[in-house]
């Protein structure tokens, strides 16, 4: 169906919307990926920091 | 077997004995996701003809379709939690709605973001003030209004009766957006899987139903994941919580 690796990311002239769309959803999904993971690791960190002057 | 108890179910809506299963759960949605992604996009981008009118621009209703279903189908999945929690005042519940919201918001984000970029070219336009636009972004409005109220009240408990409020009463908007291409007379192209008769070439199809359970997964993997951080928000001074987080966390 294409005949170049241009003329695939060309898309037929339609470069900028097509790969506009693609990009940004994925570049929301890898933000989100990364929220919810340092989410999880920043509350685990303060509950044990809590817990290690609560003991002191 | 152990899953076939009504007290093994019961049990899961316990924070403490959810925790661990969706750790465990989560990974395995997250590789599902990621598989159906590169079937889909391979379909859409290398099997897939160009239209015939639309050429190749019309390879955004790939994502685009899949984004708009699931960000329809998000809300009512978070509105069914809250309505439980609303109900019998479970815990686990609320904490699901809360950890659907923001996922829900950004997949209407990108659902407006996907539909701007494919109505350029089509109708000339990034944005018209048409009835399936507009209630879309009132679905967008109604994430962020709960999200916002539930984080305005300082009371776990209150913040998640008003909130699930809101969105029970929101859930009239998600029948008006999915049919108002039939009720008004749009510039939205009508729905694009009728049950009368086949509009679209199979493989046309099959990218865009893998890549709606493609999104699905990636969906409950984000979930399961972030419910894990509101457990141990909410239930921070419990003892396993704080056991837990002394030992380094898993």
């Amino acid at each position: 169906m294409w005949n170049s690796a241009s003329d695939f990311f060309a898309m037929g002239g339609y470069a900028f919307y097509v790969w506009g769309s693609y990009g940004v959803v994925f570049l929301f999904f890898a933000m989100e990926i990364a929220l919810v993971i340092r989410r999880k690791r920043t509350i685990l960190q303060r509950i044990a920091r809590i817990a290690r002057m609560n003991r002191e | 077997m152990q899953i076939f108890t009504k007290a093994f179910w019961l049990q899961l809506s316990s924070p403490k004995v959810f925790y661990p299963v969706a750790g465990k759960l989560a990974p395995w949605f997250a590789i599902a996701a990621a598989i159906l992604f590169v079937i889909g996009l391979y379909v859409g981008f290398f099997v897939a003809p160009p239209d015939y009118q639309q050429k190749d621009s019309y390879r955004i209703m790939f994502i685009h379709v899949p984004l708009a279903w699931m960000a329809m189908f998000v809300y009512i999945v978070m509105c069914g939690y809250a309505a439980i929690g609303l109900i019998w005042k479970t815990r686990l519940s609320t904490m699901m709605a809360s950890a659907l919201a923001p996922t829900g918001a950004m997949l209407t984000f990108l659902g407006l973001w996907t539909g701007a970029l494919w109505g350029k070219p089509t109708w000339g336009a990034y944005w018209v003030w048409d009835a399936r636009l507009t209630s879309f972004l009132i679905l967008l409005f109604l994430y962020m209004g709960y999200m916002a109220l539930e984080n305005a009240i300082d009371d776990p408990q209150r913040a998640s009766r008003a909130s699930a409020l809101l969105g029970l009463v929101g859930i009239v908007n998600i029948p008006i957006i999915y049919f108002s291409v039939k009720w008004w007379n749009t510039l939205h192209q009508g729905m694009s899987v009728s049950t009368s008769g086949i509009s679209m070439e199979p493989s046309m199809k099959i990218a865009m139903f893998t890549l709606a359970f493609a999104v699905w997964f990636y969906t409950i993997a984000i979930a399961l994941t972030r419910v894990r951080s509101i457990i141990l928000e909410r239930e921070r001074h419990a003892a396993w919580v704080v056991d837990l987080a002394k030992a380094g966390g898993r």
